[in-house]
């Protein structure tokens, strides 16, 4: 079972804080060598304490991690050879930048000559040259996550663990480190585990994303699926933005569905797995997917709506809309493409594409009778 | 100049401002000068001061500042002693110009106050009625010893505070075996404070480590139990030493129940006691500053060097240990300026041979009432403290001096 698909392997993991607190249960989850998978939730939800547990820092209560096929069970953190970024970066203030990379090379012994060579090259693959005598404190907070990169590449571990590396940075550095660190990852074919809060960064990044919620996985997708095909209401909600309606299964038949949302108005959407008819639902529709007409009908799920606002973003209006059956939702509208129309107070059609919609299973305050 | 039109009220309120700084904080400078910087002062000049025995004698004392120091003064010089003499017997003022003489040279207190019982007025040969009271007033060394004391400056403390003198001839010289005492009480009172920084250090780390990792209910309460002795008074703590140290104590109770021990342990009253006592109170002024250091680092650096592959003894000697190092220089200060200070603690736990400098500063103030000595002894412990503040702010600069 064990082959380049099953690079690191969760197996059953758990970790259990007393008798009741479970800050990972029942985790299963596999990445294959070369990969770059995220892992997303948010806080409290088990990502860190996950990524703390392959890295030999927290014990598992319960369950096996692997890498490369082989247990890490009684394989203490200095002897995993996993190299890990820390959120704070973690860099050693007494020391200077080179020695910083030097480290993980001088506590293996390697000869002199060949450290400074590879601590050379380490620092010209984060763009470091000119910086290695300098000292943490003297860096920007971009060198010094660069640092903490190189730092954690330089004896060519077989995997790399980052434990949300960029939260410190302001947004442009990040966006900026978020492509280095893409790159990188190509170039040198790094297996890659990034742990993140932030559902941006993990979609532009990653080849597929995990994403957490209380101590369990909820979906493991690449990018593009977990999108456009989120597996569950929360991964709907948590990742992008999305309007949700609370309804009804009238039929499933082919995969499509027929809900009737809470108010009368009956849509067709895409069914997830485990929708069933009868039961109480949750539809999930990207705003930029819902159409907004003036005149003519969208061609299916149409009906009435009234812009209650807009909001100018720029690059696109994002209107505020109620039906007259209760639902709120918000679509987003190319800008600059002469909508005279729509303006507060207007009414206008509304509808979208069935397979555009999701019905998933119900969100808590979704889960009770229609009122 | 517009310029200066704009600059000169922004310029005139920033005046106002540091004036009012400076009126804040006029209270503790007042306070601060009044209550130590000028008491000090004053005591620290008596090191050098020596008034008592040109107060009695000041004619005698101007006439030997002027003789050469060679043989004997001139006759006249015995014969304005003589006078003055018989002036001061009685009064108030020959008491501590006797005392004064008799530090310099032992004997001369009886001396004197024998000489000025039996003086009276000459016409001449001064030397000689002296002599005929006395037959030491016929020593050229008496009159030197005279001379010396004659002031208004001298560094006769100074050099005794350190073992040396100066002969009858004005050179320098070693303090006769018999009386050179404070070089070995410098040296005991420094070795002393070293071996106990060395065991603060060596104790108050781990703890220090602890509580600073300790999950938050168990750091408070572990602070607490290092808070507690540390708000105690000195007195108490090291009285309570007394009681488990001593002969028939709990300590030597348990061993000899347990039969380690046949022979109660001589444990107090001796080195033992005053490093056992001292290490105890002084523990607390270790462990704060290394607890505080060691709370801002955290576990995330320990963890990077291991999981760059270090293990966790070279992990704690490469990245833990030089972070900690501020904490270390700090604590090892404040214990070891502390404990060179020390006085209470030795004076009752301690032997006659674990006396520290403090011991003999307390001596000399409050027992023989010989100030200038006192002073002298006190002037050199503040310089050690200062040349180690000094030294300690050298190596903490550094770090930050490559910014």
């Amino acid at each position: 079972m064990d082959g380049p698909d099953r690079f690191v392997s969760f197996d059953r993991v758990s970790k259990r804080y007393g008798a009741a607190v479970w800050a990972v249960r029942d985790l299963d989850l596999t990445v294959a060598k070369g990969e770059f998978v995220t892992f997303l939730g948010p806080s409290g939800s088990g990502k860190t304490t996950s990524l703390m547990m392959l890295a030999g820092f927290e014990q598992p209560t319960g369950g096996e991690i692997r890498l490369d096929g082989r247990s890490l069970r009684d394989v203490p953190p200095y002897r995993r050879d996993i190299g890990m970024v820390f959120q704070n970066y973690a860099l050693f203030p007494h020391m200077t930048v080179a020695e910083n990379i030097a480290f993980p090379l001088t506590v293996r012994r390697q000869p002199r000559a060949e450290v400074e060579a590879a601590v050379r090259r380490a620092l010209d693959l984060v763009r470091l040259g000119g910086m290695a005598e300098r000292r943490p404190a003297q860096l920007s907070g971009g060198q010094q996550q660069r640092v903490a990169l190189a730092r954690a590449l330089v004896f060519n571990p077989p995997l790399v663990l980052m434990d949300e590396p960029l939260g410190a940075l302001d947004r442009q550095l990040r966006e900026q480190m978020q492509i280095e660190i893409k790159h990188l990852h190509e170039r040198l074919g790094l297996t890659l585990i990034y742990v993140t809060h932030d559902q941006g960064e993990a979609l532009t990044m990653s080849d597929r994303v995990a994403v957490f919620r209380d101590g369990g996985l909820q979906q493991l997708a690449p990018p593009l699926e977990l999108y456009e095909r989120p597996a569950s209401s929360f991964v709907a909600q948590f990742v992008g933005d999305s309007n949700q309606f609370a309804g009804r299964v009238v039929r499933v038949d082919d995969g499509l569905c027929l809900v009737e949302l809470d108010g009368g108005w009956r849509v067709t959407a895409a069914a997830a797995g485990g929708i069933a008819a009868g039961a109480r639902t949750t539809l999930s529709i990207r705003p930029e997917r819902v159409i907004v007409s003036d005149a003519g009908d969208p061609p299916e799920n149409a009906g009435p709506a009234v812009v209650e606002e807009l909001i100018y973003h720029g690059d696109h209006v994002r209107a505020h809309l109620a039906t007259p059956t209760g639902q709120a939702l918000f679509a987003k509208v190319l800008s600059g493409t002469g909508h005279g129309w729509l303006r507060a107070g207007a009414p206008v059609r509304i509808g979208w594409q069935a397979r555009d919609c999701r019905a998933l299973d119900p969100l808590p305050d979704h889960a009770g009778q229609e009122q | 100049m517009a310029a200066g039109t704009v600059r000169a009220p922004a310029g005139r309120s920033r005046f106002r401002l540091r004036l009012g700084a400076w009126l804040l904080i006029l209270p503790l400078f007042l306070f601060a000068a009044g209550t130590f910087v000028i008491p000090i002062g004053l005591m620290l000049v008596r090191s050098v001061q020596d008034p008592d025995f040109a107060a009695a004698f000041p004619r005698t004392a101007v006439a030997l500042a002027a003789w050469d120091g060679r043989d004997l003064p001139p006759d006249a010089t015995a014969r304005t002693f003589l006078a003055e003499l018989q002036a001061a017997r009685g009064g108030d003022r020959i008491s501590p110009a006797a005392t004064r003489l008799n530090a310099d040279l032992a004997g001369f207190r009886s001396l004197l106050l024998r000489t000025a019982r039996n003086a009276r007025a000459v016409g001449e040969d001064g030397l000689g009625t002296l002599a005929a009271i006395d037959a030491r007033w016929a020593e050229p060394g008496l009159w030197a010893a005279m001379r010396r004391a004659a002031g208004p400056l001298t560094d006769y403390f100074l050099l005794a505070a350190i073992d040396l003198q100066r002969t009858d001839d004005g050179s320098i010289a070693a303090m006769p075996e018999t009386r050179a005492v404070f070089v070995d009480v410098f040296i005991r009172t420094l070795w002393i404070g070293f071996v106990v920084t060395a065991f603060c250090l060596v104790l108050g780390y781990p703890v220090a480590y602890l509580i600073a990792n300790a999950p938050a209910r168990w750091a408070n309460l572990l602070l607490v139990v290092v808070l507690i002795p540390f708000w105690t008074s000195v007195l108490v703590r090291t009285t309570a030493w007394v009681v488990l140290l001593q002969r028939d104590g709990l300590v030597n109770g348990l061993l000899r129940w347990s039969g380690i021990v046949e022979q109660p342990l001589a444990l107090i009253y001796n080195r033992t006691g005053v490093l056992v006592a001292m290490v105890h109170v002084l523990l607390p002024l270790m462990i704060l500053p290394l607890y505080s250091v060691m709370k801002g680092i955290g576990p995330s650096p320990m963890r990077a060097a291991m999981s760059l592959g270090a293990r966790p003894l070279e992990a704690f000697a490469r990245v833990y240990l030089p972070q900690t190092r501020a904490g270390i220089a700090a604590g090892a200060l404040l214990v070891y300026i502390s404990a060179i200070g020390y006085y209470v603690t030795p004076e009752l736990v301690g032997g006659g041979g674990d006396q520290m400098i403090s011991y003999f500063i307390a001596f000399y103030t409050n027992r023989t009432l010989n100030w200038g000595l006192a002073a002298a002894l006190s002037l050199i412990l503040l310089l050690a403290t200062g040349l180690l503040y000094l030294a300690y702010a050298r190596i903490e600069v550094r770090p930050e001096a490559g910014k």
